[in-house]
């Protein structure tokens, strides 16, 4: 948690820093795409390396997955409306 | 669109190779996946760093900031208890109690199986890992279709890590201090909420 925050504010400064070169600025977005991959390989990874998860896939995985729709689902809406009510005008 | 299939790709490779041992046991997904977030929020620092518009952003969105964490709490609270008519095997309280993971998997789910036991843990980790991936391949359409906050919420706590950087794709880095702020609050909720809950 700790790193998280220090990672993120180290790269905000580099990116203060660099504001006004746009080719290494475009090549920081290039990478980004390329670590987005890699981090959802080793998701994957570790979901499919845990024995339990993938033993218990196709009995628990429907209602997680659908008990996680609705979650999602009620969570966009309710943002949605709050945006409409409070956020108007931009 | 795309993009959205490279990233199911990938997921979809990576639990191969976990399922068939295609790597060994030494490397740690979970390890290599902590790595590599680290590398993409430092990144991700540097798009919005670079951005002229976020503190503009900030400045105009004030103690507003705070609905948006609040309407996700909301939201999944409601959603998780639309499931709950549905499914006889689960209590309101437990259907409550997963989704206030607001997919935060590590956490909720070893305070779940302490508190209400395996399966229910089970369900609480799966489900957590499935907001990530359902916030990491639908953020664009979710940001299309009902506005810049949409993939946000959808991210809830993940979305100041794990799913920061797709969502400042999608809506602009200049959005990434409200997501911050939004995954933050939802974080430090889930210790207090998961076990009031149940």
């Amino acid at each position: 948690m700790v790193l998280v925050i220090a990672f993120l504010i180290g790269g905000i400064l580099t990116g203060y820093l660099i504001r006004n070169h746009r080719r290494l600025i475009v090549v920081a977005s290039r990478l980004t795409d390329g670590a987005i991959f890699l981090l959802l390989f080793f998701l994957g990874l570790s979901v499919g390396m845990n024995q339990q998860v993938v033993s218990s896939f196709s009995s628990i995985g429907l209602q997680s997955f659908f008990i996680t729709l609705l979650a999602v689902l009620g969570s966009v809406l309710v943002t949605f409306l709050f945006h409409h009510l409070f956020f108007r005008k931009r | 669109m795309k993009n959205t299939l490279v990233i199911l790709l990938f997921f979809a490779a990576g639990l191969l190779a976990g399922i068939f041992s295609l790597f060994p046991e030494s490397l740690s997904g979970e390890q290599m996946t902590l790595y590599v977030l680290y590398l993409l929020l430092f990144l991700v620092g540097i798009g919005v760093g670079a951005n002229k518009d976020t503190l503009k952003l900030l400045r105009s969105v004030n103690l507003r900031i705070f609905l948006i964490p609040l309407s996700v709490i909301i939201g999944t609270f409601l959603g998780t208890m639309v499931y709950s008519w549905f499914d006889e095997t689960l209590t309101l309280r437990e259907c409550w109690a997963v989704g206030s993971g607001f997919g935060y998997y590590s956490l909720s789910s070893v305070l779940i199986k302490e508190i209400a036991g395996e399966s229910l843990g089970v369900i609480a980790l799966l489900s957590n890992i499935i907001r990530e991936i359902i916030t990491l391949l639908l953020a664009p359409v979710l940001s299309r279709l009902f506005g810049h906050f949409a993939p946000i919420s959808a991210g809830g706590a993940t979305s100041m890590d794990t799913t920061l950087p797709i969502i400042t794709r999608s809506t602009g880095t200049e959005y990434a201090a409200v997501s911050v702020f939004s995954g933050l609050v939802l974080t430090l909720l889930v210790p207090f909420l998961v076990p009031l809950i149940l």
